[in-house]
């Protein structure tokens, strides 16, 4: 085969049917590369998808910077300062992982050991940011209510949204509590039953001349949700179902479930990624400090896993940007 | 390939400092939300649009300099990029375009 190509030697290292290094980059770091690729368009299938969603209920959308407002240890209103803080950490292991990557360039084994190390560390810092995140959404923090059409309606005072803790004092009157395996009929549980039962919230809501009722629907010249008068919160009231605190793949008090579903699914798929690029760092860090790469001579190993490392942090961009910005 | 084995140190410091610039910029708009900007703009707000173009802007960044696809063969650069970039927009296109044509026909059918 060799004799029948007509390319001389010296245009080796472009692409040149079989060399070792096709486009002048070994194999493992092309392959990388078109893995990268693959697992892009897929996060952007994910996106798009969420983007779609978006733009069919965008009159109706949640606003993110009222739904992600939460700092661990601080009372308060803070939105986007969390994901701010995650994005700041997941770009800062992106530095570290080009790093250990420059260093592994000239062969200074220690130095690439303890930016390896730092990355690691980075990378389980912004993990455990994002259960912090998912406990916090999955919680929730106002509680809602559901119509039977399926639409979301918070409970807001003076304008700002105020939760069912803080208004409903009527006593729960319809006797319902927890089933468990234990006292639960036919050995069965449930999930959780809400704090509050629907004739409670109304009661309450009808004893408190100051609270109103404000719906999913947002005025597009404000871009803000509309607040019903009393008597109209009133009469949609009526059509109320179930109470709805915190969220999860059936409704969330967030409003569209559709939110909350591509919330987990996006951020739960982002998040697969950087534990398996954590895992693969540790198996990368032990391969460094045992010396194998030293051994063989070069550090490319290390600088396949930084492209998947920095891929990670890429798509954090992204997600950051259509989830919580935009 | 990196064939020099120089230390690009500070210029990855230098890159750092500015995406860290850029994430700040966009928090702050994101924070405040000026009128001007975000109740007005062609197709979406203006400042949905700053945020896009930040975005890339940082994208471009982490791609380039740390994941260094500057130092690659040009082809082999194009083959990821052109790839990608092609069809991303076109599926975003499309899936926005759709996802508008959807709220035109259904949301007049909405009660609020």
């Amino acid at each position: 085969m060799e004799a029948n190509i007509a390319v001389p030697t010296e245009e080796r290292g472009k692409w040149d049917g079989g060399g070792p290094k096709p486009f002048n980059a070994s194999y493992g770091k092309m392959m990388m590369w078109f893995f990268i690729l693959s697992d892009a368009l897929t996060f952007s299938g994910f996106l798009a998808a969420y983007g779609l969603t978006r733009f069919k209920f965008i009159n109706s959308w949640p606003i993110a910077d009222e739904v992600f407002t939460h700092v661990p240890f601080v009372h308060g209103d803070f939105p986007m300062i969390y994901v701010a803080i995650m994005t700041f950490i997941l770009i800062f292991s992106s530095v570290t992982m080009v790093l250990a990557v420059d260093a592994g360039h000239q062969m200074k084994k220690s130095k690439v050991t303890w930016y390896m190390f730092a990355t690691i560390i980075g990378g389980i810092i912004f993990v455990g940011s994002q259960a912090w995140e998912w406990n916090t959404f999955i919680n929730g923090t106002y509680g809602a209510v559901k119509t039977t059409e399926g639409k979301v309606l918070q409970f807001v005072k003076d304008g700002k949204q105020i939760s069912l803790a803080d208004f409903v004092t009527a006593p729960r009157t319809d006797g319902r509590i927890q089933h468990t395996r234990k006292n639960g009929l036919w050995f069965e549980g449930e999930g959780t039953i809400p704090n509050y039962s629907v004739a409670q919230v109304l009661q309450s809501y009808n004893a408190n001349p100051d609270i109103q009722v404000r719906t999913e629907f947002i005025d597009l010249d404000k871009k803000q949700k509309t607040i019903l008068s009393r008597e109209a919160g009133a009469l949609r009231l009526a059509n109320v179902k179930t109470v709805v605190e915190g969220a999860n793949l059936q409704a969330n008090e967030y409003g569209n479930t559709s939110f909350s579903d591509f919330f987990f699914f996006i951020t739960g798929f982002h998040g697969f990624h950087v534990v398996s690029g954590i895992i693969i760092n540790i198996i990368i860090f032990f391969n460094v400090i045992l010396g194998t790469y030293e051994k063989r001579g070069n550090y490319e190993m290390v600088e396949k896993v930084g492209l998947y490392w920095h891929f990670v942090d890429l798509v954090w961009v992204f997600v950051f940007t259509f989830f919580y910005l935009v | 390939m990196a064939h020099a084995h120089e230390s690009n140190t500070k210029r990855i410091w230098i890159v750092f400092g500015i995406l860290s610039i850029i994430t700040l910029v966009e928090v702050y708009l994101g924070i405040i939300k000026p009128e001007a900007l975000h109740l007005s703009g062609p197709g979406t707000s203006w400042l949905n649009w700053i945020f896009i173009i930040l975005t890339l802007a940082k994208a471009y960044g982490i791609a380039w300099v740390f994941m260094h696809l500057e130092g690659e063969n040009k082809w082999f650069r194009r083959s990821i990029v052109w790839s990608g970039v092609f069809l991303v927009s076109y599926l975003v296109t499309l899936l926005l375009i759709e996802g508008g044509y959807v709220f035109d026909t259904l949301s007049p059918l909405v009660r609020w």
